[in-house]
């Protein structure tokens, strides 16, 4: 039914899912461009302003958490610019959807606690995510670093292709045990239950503080999209 | 098991024939609402004010389209996590509202004033928003507009396809289901 969903999107120009997200917009920018005759912030967000209008997507921002007013253009985005040798401008899209971040989850573990419970963790945070993100998932975790360095990392992760290997080699047979906890839950497609309840489970990790092992996972539906252009 | 083609408004006869894990095909009118319609109609009914929509008998379907492009019907339309309505749900069924469609599961307390008020929640297929869309023959904005995507649809449906989580006799499809594949 979801190859179905994925020809007809294809064939018709309609999106996969009517979730077409809060735009996450990563910057790469080399340290020897200047950006001239105006803001690079302002120009994204107008380009996802026109994206949003032109492409027939929804428009799913409010202006304020709590207030609740829609934007009526899907703008503002989430920027993350780094700083990269280089003169280029990398620039990777990558529209999430409520419904699988809604599920997505951060501890700050105790060192103590260790690689055990890093996965205890994420399997948990699946666990309890259940049929609501539209499984089968892709799970992005970020490990190490400060609470928010985590987070960023875990959404990284969600960049990598699917079936891609990590290119941090200590990483593969973790990815693999935390895929197979994941799959032992048996929540399955659509969370109807089954084998499959993740397609991929994808690690970065980060130097951590002496007192501190933070842990996040970013959990994403089956449809990890993304798109990125060089400048 | 071959799937059942109900019609709306729905019947409690209708309902209690549902179980948990029975396929169905949906037909008739069905009505858009997610979070901030919902926040708005509870007000209505905490103040003792009308409904833009009688609901009697009618089935709610969480969702917020994509715009449609020119000369479509209606964009892409899958059915949103239907947790997040939980808080308003037991008193939307008061109202008469038998049917809900969305995603992921209920809580507790939802799936007591289901089995009180004999109604029914389906899953649609997430992430199927673009398929979901062929089943939907026409579509208008009948209630507040000024919400864009979370606006009030009414929907002429054909063959809308849904599964049947929480049934009229408190069955959990998704608790059932996960317990038939989890190891250890």
């Amino acid at each position: 039914m979801l190859l179905e969903n994925a020809r007809i999107s294809k064939e018709e120009n309609i999106p996969m899912c009517q979730d077409t997200g809060f735009a996450v917009v990563f910057i790469e920018l080399g340290q020897d461009v200047h950006v001239e005759d105006g803001d690079l912030n302002e120009a994204v967000t107008e380009g996802v302003r026109r994206g949003y209008k032109e492409g027939y997507l929804r428009k799913s921002i409010v202006s304020h958490p709590l207030e609740r007013v829609n934007t009526g253009d899907n703008t503002p985005c989430v920027i993350h610019t780094t700083i990269v040798p280089g003169d280029n401008i990398k620039i990777t899209i990558a529209p999430k959807g409520g419904g699988s971040e809604n599920m997505s989850a951060l501890k700050m573990l105790k060192p103590a606690d260790g690689i055990e419970g890093v996965k205890e963790f994420v399997k948990k945070t699946v666990k309890e995510a259940g049929p609501n993100p539209c499984p089968p998932l892709v799970v992005g975790v970020g490990i190490g670093g400060t609470m928010e360095k985590a987070a960023i990392m875990a959404k990284e992760a969600l960049l990598r292709e699917v079936g891609s290997e990590n290119p941090q080699e200590e990483l593969i047979s973790l990815e693999q045990e935390l895929l197979d906890n994941i799959n032992k839950l048996g929540i399955g497609p659509q969370g109807l239950g089954g084998k499959v309840t993740a397609l991929a489970v994808h690690v970065k990790t980060f130097a951590a503080h002496i007192a501190s092992l933070p842990v996040a996972v970013n959990i994403n539906c089956h449809a990890a999209r993304h798109k990125t252009v060089v400048l | 098991m071959d799937k059942i083609v109900i019609t709306t408004p729905l019947s409690d006869e209708v309902i209690m024939n549902l179980r948990i894990g029975q396929q169905v095909l949906i037909n008739g009118t069905i009505f858009t609402g997610r979070d901030a319609a919902h926040k708005r109609m509870v007000e209505l009914i905490k103040e003792g004010k009308p409904l833009p929509v009688d609901f009697s008998g009618q089935i709610i379907y969480y969702v917020g389209p994509t715009p449609a492009r020119p000369g479509k019907v209606i964009g892409a339309a899958g059915p949103t996590t239907a947790g997040r309505m939980d808080a308003y749900t037991p008193l939307m069924l008061d109202q008469g509202l038998k049917g809900m469609i969305g995603k992921g599961k209920r809580s507790p307390e939802v799936m007591e004033a289901i089995k009180k008020n004999k109604a029914v929640y389906f899953a649609g297929v997430g992430g199927a928003a673009a398929l979901i869309s062929k089943c939907i023959k026409k579509a208008k904005v009948i209630a507040y507009p000024e919400l864009g995507p979370e606006a009030i649809y009414q929907l002429e449906v054909e063959e809308f396809p849904a599964i049947v989580v929480n049934d009229a006799y408190g069955g959990d499809l998704y608790q059932e289901g996960t317990k038939i594949y989890a190891v250890e």
